[in-house]
């Protein structure tokens, strides 16, 4: 009961989203139960649904997980996209350059490449907000049109197969692809992209859960975040876990390119990110900034943009944003829980 | 009804307080298995005497599921002095703020002068000539006194303010009571006091009889309280009836006519004061006996632990809230530090806790021989030096946190909390060993190490503070407002700690705005005014009135 306490309220939200959406549907003109059946029916079919929902939600749980860290200091960071673009550019990037080194060292190299170019881009941001104030939510969001700026610019002026219409880098040699499920699973169709990278963020979240329980570092941060006068009390710097917050969140986000050109696409392509970064907020908030629930909330919203497509194909009326809509009524009921508490809690104060 | 009988516990005292009405003489002390019960049938005197001002009849108020008021009854007589006591929580503010119109009972009924009155909100509460003074007062800072005072009730007509008109008017009820206020000063260049009287002011202006005042006292020194309790005894000489929220027994003792003790949200006594004495309401307040006096043997001083060298704070405004202050404590002492709050005190703590930026301080500080003055916090905490912040929830706990997690703040760098390369790895184990231990050891309730630090008491989180530093094992202890919203039961059980503690050698420095209890702990005690130490005192030697006076910048 106490564990499943912290669900109560996503699922209320859940369900007050497809309340909310059924009467969409219905003055679109569709049927709310057919819709959702072809909603839910693509999203958990085998193995197509499934595959394509996990593929969906692996950028998403990287991004959720990253935002998480970030909020458990005390900081939103709006900047995940920004980090993800310049760290999927720079794995491309690496992938592209050192061509010729062995598969063995490249694919490491790949992979440090996307960390490391996430947690700089992250860091700047934190270095700003520890150092001279700056407020992270501001500046992340810069950092966010220049990463997308530069990757465009270098894409189309240095790293573009001459001649070719789509921006678009190179390729990365042959040799430096990870698996996809299909090459490892009996019986699993090789052409759904899901790859070893939904391991990778699976991983992603055990790390976040150790690193944040059980080390003095998360501790560090979590305090910080939670009340940064007694962190500071018990002689933490909160200046220095405001940097390695912003740099383990923009790590956290720039392991998004290692799926994205190791597993999916082999280079890096203009424009790959349909908002992963800023979905990752609302799977954040949805996932109560808990590994468990990240991963929980961004198979959900995995599973609605698969299910969106077939929503979009196969209704006569009602289109794949519909589950804008879900997401956003999920959304306001998660953050009008906020209100709720803090309503209930100011009420309480008041008592003595 | 034989238990209305009297005590053998000293012989009842001649004549009731006054305008008590008659009969009240006979009203002698209860038998002491009856002081834990509900008010006796015997303090009824119905048909007898004037309906009281006031009266509350089985208020009941639940916020969530804490039962904040429990059918609640009291009745204040007109022209009296109603004292009514509880430790923190004991629903006091919440009953008063229901008369008041602020929250609506659940249950229950309010009588005004004997008829039943609804008060829906502070309008009707002022409408039926109802008074408020809270805790924090409610004043514009940037205006003058007399605006404030007409604020919400401007004379003149529509578009014009007859401020002359109503600066007279403050001005006269001000001379009435003697209560010196300008009327066309500015709030913001008033002492704490004379904002208080600005409040009662604003009651008066609009015609209060009853004049409730939530904690009067918890933010004058010992000269204001005696100035206004003058004040409050002249209002009741012309009749006008106050109720005043404390949890101070002693000057529940000095200014009331009668008491009403609440205990967990329910009334357990109402006491004639004149018949009543500190420790029969202590108990009643916590049920239990509560050893009110602090016992402690003369210190044994050792050697000098901390020496302080003109210390000075700046601030980033370039003003010094600490300005050159000098002096040592030893091994086996308590130095206290009184003063009116914000007269540097806070700066000066955390400046030795090295929490205050090397770059702001000057001086110097040295702990057995050793310079300290730009150590950061950890540096110090493993020098041993422990800090009991004077604001838990701000500097002190992290609220959302179990209080495993709150025992390591602070300790959670090293072993045996942190252990693996670079101590990295936090043990949990060993968190909840030395959890447990400290929850044990100080009797923090309840004893369950997974509990949000939310969920104490104020009394239980600084007990858990104060164990989680006394388990440094500290050579210098920095203690701020020990007992700071705490209940008696709990400061009783600092006190012991902290004497058990300077009898164990540690040097502590004391900094508390309860002049009682500093000048009780203390060996020595520093008074500070503005920024400086202006005289040191033999704490038991002085008497209150000349340390409030230094307090205040005059010369005894």
């Amino acid at each position: 009961m106490k564990l499943l306490r912290p669900l109560i309220f996503p699922l209320l939200a859940l369900a007050a989203a497809f309340l909310v959406g059924s009467v969409v549907i219905l003055l679109i003109g569709d049927d709310p139960i057919e819709t959702y059946a072809l909603l839910i029916g693509s999203a958990l079919s085998w193995p197509d649904g499934i595959g394509y929902t996990l593929f969906y939600a692996t950028p998403l749980i990287f991004t959720g997980l990253a935002v998480a860290v970030a909020f458990r200091c005390g900081l939103l960071n709006i900047g995940a996209e920004g980090q993800l673009v310049a760290a999927t550019f720079a794995t491309a990037w690496a992938g592209i350059t050192f061509a010729g080194l062995s598969p063995w060292l490249l694919i490491p190299l790949c992979c440090l490449s996307a960390v490391f170019t996430g947690a700089a881009w992250g860091a700047v941001p934190g270095v700003l907000r520890a150092r001279f104030g700056a407020h992270e939510v501001i500046t992340t969001i810069m950092m966010n049109f220049i990463a997308v700026a530069l990757a465009s610019y270098f894409t189309q002026y240095h790293y573009k197969t001459p001649g070719d219409a789509i921006l678009q880098t190179k390729t990365i040699p042959d040799g430096t692809h990870i698996a996809r499920l299909g090459k490892l699973l009996p019986g699993f169709p090789e052409r759904i992209p899901l790859n070893l990278s939904f391991f990778l963020a699976l991983l992603a979240c055990v790390f976040v859960w150790i690193f944040l329980w059980h080390t003095r570092w998360g501790y560090e941060i979590r305090a910080t975040g939670a009340n940064p006068s007694a962190a500071e009390y018990g002689g933490i710097s909160t200046a220095r876990q405001i940097i390695i917050a912003m740099a383990v969140s923009g790590g956290l986000a720039g392991m998004v390119g290692i799926g994205e050109v190791l597993g999916y696409r082999y280079r890096y392509y203009d424009g790959f990110s349909s908002g992963f970064g800023f979905t990752g907020i609302a799977v954040a908030l949805l996932g109560r900034n808990h590994p468990v629930g990240v991963l929980l909330a961004a198979i959900l919203f995995g599973a609605f943009l698969r299910g969106a497509l077939f929503v979009d194909i196969f209704t006569e009326h009602v289109s794949k944003d519909l589950v804008l809509v879900l997401q956003a009524v999920i959304i306001l009921f998660v953050a009008s829980e906020a209100l709720f508490r803090g309503w209930r809690s100011s009420r309480l104060k008041g008592k003595i | 009804m034989a238990h209305c009988s009297g005590t053998g516990g000293g012989a009842p005292l001649p004549g009731a307080g006054r305008a008590m009405g008659e009969g009240m003489g006979v009203r002698p002390r209860l038998a002491f298995a009856d002081r834990l019960g509900i008010p006796s049938p015997c303090y009824q005197r119905e048909g007898k005497t004037p309906a009281p001002m006031i009266e509350l009849r089985n208020i009941t108020k639940r916020f969530g599921n804490v039962l904040a008021n429990d059918r609640v009854s009291l009745k204040v007589e007109p022209g009296t002095i109603h004292a009514i006591v509880g430790e923190n929580g004991a629903g006091k503010s919440t009953a008063m703020r229901i008369a008041y119109g602020f929250y609506a009972a659940d249950d229950g009924q309010i009588l005004l002068d004997g008829s039943v009155r609804r008060i829906a909100s502070p309008q009707d509460a002022i409408d039926l000539h109802i008074g408020m003074v809270h805790q924090h007062f409610m004043l514009v800072e940037t205006m003058t006194v007399a605006e404030n005072i007409v604020l919400g009730a401007e004379p003149g007509g529509a578009v014009s303010l007859d401020l002359k008109g109503a600066e007279a008017r403050v001005r006269a009820l001000s001379e009435e009571l003697g209560l010196k206020v300008d009327p066309r000063a500015r709030i913001e260049d008033l002492s704490v006091g004379q904002q208080q009287r600005v409040e009662l002011l604003k009651a008066l202006y609009r015609q209060a009889r009853l004049l409730i005042l939530d904690e009067p006292t918890a933010v004058l020194t010992p000269q204001e309280v005696s100035e206004l309790f003058a004040i409050l005894r002249r209002m009741r000489e012309q009749g006008k009836t106050v109720v005043i929220i404390t949890h101070k027994l002693s000057e529940v003792l000095a200014i009331s006519d009668e008491v009403t003790v609440m205990r967990d949200g329910k009334v357990v006594g109402n006491r004639e004061t004149k018949k009543t004495n500190a420790a029969e309401l202590a108990l009643l307040m916590v049920g239990r006996d509560v050893l009110l006096r602090v016992e402690k043997t003369p210190a044994q001083p050792g050697a000098a632990v901390l020496a302080v060298k003109g210390l000075t704070v700046t601030a980033p405004g370039g003003a010094r809230p600490l300005d050159g202050v000098s002096f040592t404590v030893h091994g086996g002492e308590i130095v206290g530090v009184a003063g009116v709050e914000g007269n540097g005190q806070t700066e000066l703590i955390e400046a030795l806790a090295g929490l205050v930026p090397p770059s702001r301080i000057t001086g110097s500080v040295l702990l057995a021989g050793e310079e300290i003055a730009r150590l950061n916090a950890l540096q110090r905490k493993e020098r041993r030096i422990a800090h009991v912040p004077e604001d838990r929830h701000r500097r002190g706990l992290l609220l959302d946190f179990d209080l495993a997690e709150n025992t390591i703040l602070g300790f959670h760098h090293g072993a045996p909390v942190a252990v693996g390369p670079g101590h990295v790895w936090l043990d949990q184990a060993a968190i909840a060993k030395k959890a447990e231990h400290i929850v044990r050891d100080f009797d923090v309730r309840p004893p369950d190490v997974t509990l949000p630090a939310r969920a104490l008491s104020g009394g239980n989180q600084q007990k858990l503070i104060i164990g989680r530093e006394l388990d440094l094992q500290p050579r210098l202890l920095l203690v701020a407002q020990p007992t700071r919203g705490v209940d008696i039961g709990a400061i009783e059980f600092i006190h012991r700690q902290l004497l058990a503690l300077r009898d164990a050698g540690c040097a502590i420095l004391l900094v508390s705005a309860e002049l009682e209890e500093v000048t009780a702990l203390s060996d020595r005690l520093l008074v500070v005014h503005q920024g400086k130490i202006v005289r040191e005192v033999d704490p038991a030697a002085t008497s209150t009135a000349d340390i409030g006076l230094l307090m205040t910048g005059g010369v005894p």
